[in-house]
């Protein structure tokens, strides 16, 4: 008996070896670099030209700078503009196709093809799509081409030459709807999954004792699978709110870095980057602090929600 | 009364779920032309010369393909260096981070040790913490490393992939009866053994669906390779893709852009295709789980 408690122990002593990697890496890549990130938002540290200014303790005059100038507000507005009108189709899309593919009345056919069809572009390089979808929709593309069809067909327009095309990079309107409609097909297909995911849980005697009950589709959907599904869908819906906060690579890419017109499309994300770029460390290190303050707190509402999962969930 | 009751509610609905049921199928076929249309486009446009790209949009492919890939390969833009690059930054750190979650979940889950409630709600609450926002801090690290411009602050820090290694906890508590470790060591295997030759083959399935994932992560990231990487021959798809947005785009010859972004898309789409039933079947069970 002593002499197996002993070996137990001598195994134990695994667990920290086993931990070594991912412990180092975490400390040397992560924790380190978010400490220098936090310590060099308190510095005046930037470059003017070849000149390097700083760095100088300042206090907190970097994070006042931040929200006197007014451009930490333009920015989280426009990323927060940019992610609703994403995410409200989406989460509109996803319930819908999710509670269609959990109801067992409806015996939807093919559902592996449109599940693998609707996750699609979520795989896909979003660079490289938002770059397709800057060529598609430019002045020269096959969207101002076909709308140019269109107006010949119905007579808008008598002669192709009459045609001016519409330019989607141009209007602040069209430049977020393209980035929002982008946010929103790449992200529907695996916000259904994981919906469906919640509703296949839910005891299907809910169902047919609200159906022998006389209950409607409808009525089944608001009153049964909606308040089931609340804590998963609160969870979506943050994690899909920390994803909207680092907006980068579409608006980026179908800016150029430039958030046009009038920087009506910059996220908050490519104003660091920006800062990263032009190596502003004090700017850029307050604004990343208040990025992580404000993940830190959604995190805190998705570890509440998906602790009670379980509790209702799986009911 | 009860099954009259039934009986006549069928009868109402039985109309209703054949048209719910057709409404159902044109709402998502519409949504998966949403999703399909633009790569249809996409692989129309690259087919076509430039010529033919300025007389407008027709569904039809043409003949060009090859003179385009061609003519993308052999450009200024280093395609195809850049996606050996991208192929070599993913494929590492998909490895590396798959190997060590798995390590890192096999030590909270296989071993009884004073710390380990602790490190495992840190790693927890450490799962969200964006990239992007350590970025400046760790910029500063890697220059001070003397590893800009290079692979390893791509490669290296996926080790810690809090994420891969919440999922392949799970997956092991499922899959790895502590019982077979006991037999293990009986038989006088050593800790590694067990670990490389019982454990990680039993783990096979969650950690191939977290490779997948690792991969196309890492494939598609743009923020921290273009941070890092600042020679030509080294830079990764995104950043080139990035550069041919940033180019004046009028001059180049749009069927070679087309291409260019065909090849970086494409690759990803094919593996996809093949591999999609375990992609769709793995994120259903982790988020059950999660």
């Amino acid at each position: 008996m002593n002499k197996k408690n002993k070996s137990v122990v001598s195994y134990n002593k695994w667990g920290y070896i086993f931990l070594i990697p991912f412990t180092v890496v975490f400390i040397v890549f992560q924790l380190i670099p978010l400490l220098s990130t936090i310590k060099n938002s308190f510095f005046e540290h930037y470059r003017d030209g070849l000149e390097v200014i700083g760095p100088r303790w300042v206090g907190l005059k970097n994070y006042g700078k931040l929200f006197s100038d007014g451009s930490f507000m333009t920015y989280f507005k426009n990323t927060m503009i940019m992610w609703v009108m994403g995410f409200i189709p989406q989460i509109i899309l996803s319930l819908t196709f999710a509670s269609w593919f959990s109801d067992p009345s409806l015996r939807l056919k093919a559902q592996r093809f449109f599940k693998t069809v609707i996750y699609l572009p979520n795989l896909i390089m979003a660079s490289a799509f938002a770059m397709l979808f800057f060529t598609l929709f430019s002045t020269v593309g096959p969207v101002n081409d076909i709308i140019k069809g269109f107006q010949l067909l119905v007579g808008t327009i008598k002669d192709a030459n009459d045609y001016v095309p519409y330019d989607f990079m141009a209007h602040t309107g069209s430049v977020r709807g393209l980035v929002a409609a982008m946010n929103c097909l790449m992200w529907f297909g695996n916000t259904t999954i994981l919906l469906l995911a919640g509703m296949m849980g839910i005891d299907t005697s809910l169902f047919e004792a609200a159906e022998v009950d006389g209950a409607t589709a409808r009525q089944i959907f608001w009153r049964i699978t909606l308040p089931i599904l609340k804590p998963i869908l609160i969870y979506v819906m943050v994690t899909s709110l920390i994803g909207g906060l680092q907006m980068f690579d579409v608006p980026q890419i179908l800016t150029d870095g430039s958030g046009a017109p009038n920087n009506t499309a910059t996220t908050l994300i490519m104003h660091l980057n920006k800062h990263l770029y032009s190596k502003n460390y004090g700017m850029g290190g307050a604004l990343s602090v208040i990025l992580f303050f404000i993940t830190g707190v959604l995190s805190c509402v998705v570890f509440k929600f998906s602790g009670n999962e379980d509790k209702y969930g799986k009911a | 009364m009860a099954e009259i009751h039934v009986n006549t509610l069928q009868d109402k609905t039985k109309g209703g779920v054949k048209s719910r049921r057709a409404f159902a199928y044109v709402l998502l076929s519409i949504a998966c032309v949403f999703c399909l249309i633009w790569f249809y486009i996409l692989i129309i446009n690259a087919t076509r010369s430039k010529g033919e790209l300025t007389k407008g949009f027709t569904p039809i492919p043409s003949t060009h393909l090859f003179e385009n890939l061609n003519n993308a390969l052999h450009g200024t833009q280093p395609i195809l260096k850049g996606m050996f690059n991208s192929i070599f930054v993913a494929a590492m750190s998909s490895a590396l981070s798959v190997y060590f979650s798995a390590m890192t979940a096999y030590a909270i889950h296989a071993y009884e040790f004073k710390l380990k409630k602790a490190i495992f709600t840190g790693i927890l609450a450490i799962m969200m913490i964006p990239t992007q926002v350590v970025a400046l801090g760790f910029l500063q690290l890697i220059d001070k490393m003397k590893l800009m411009d290079s692979f390893v602050p791509l490669i290296v820090p996926s080790i810690a992939a809090p994420i891969v290694f919440f999922y392949i906890k799970q997956y092991m508590e499922s899959a790895l009866p502590l019982e077979l470790l006991e037999a293990a060591r009986i038989d006088g295997a050593g800790e590694i053994r067990i670990f490389n030759g019982i454990v990680l083959p039993l783990l096979v399935p969650a950690m191939a669906v977290q490779a997948i994932f690792s991969f196309v992560g890492s494939w598609n990231n743009y923020f921290t390779p273009a941070l890092v990487l600042s020679t030509d021959t080294k830079k990764t798809l995104p950043i080139l893709i990035a550069q041919l947005r940033g180019a004046d785009f009028l001059k180049f010859d749009m069927g070679v852009v087309y291409a260019t972004i065909a090849f970086s898309i494409f690759p990803v789409v094919v593996v996809y295709l093949i591999l999609s039933k375990y992609i769709v079947g793995g994120l259903a069970a982790g988020s059950v789980k999660g």
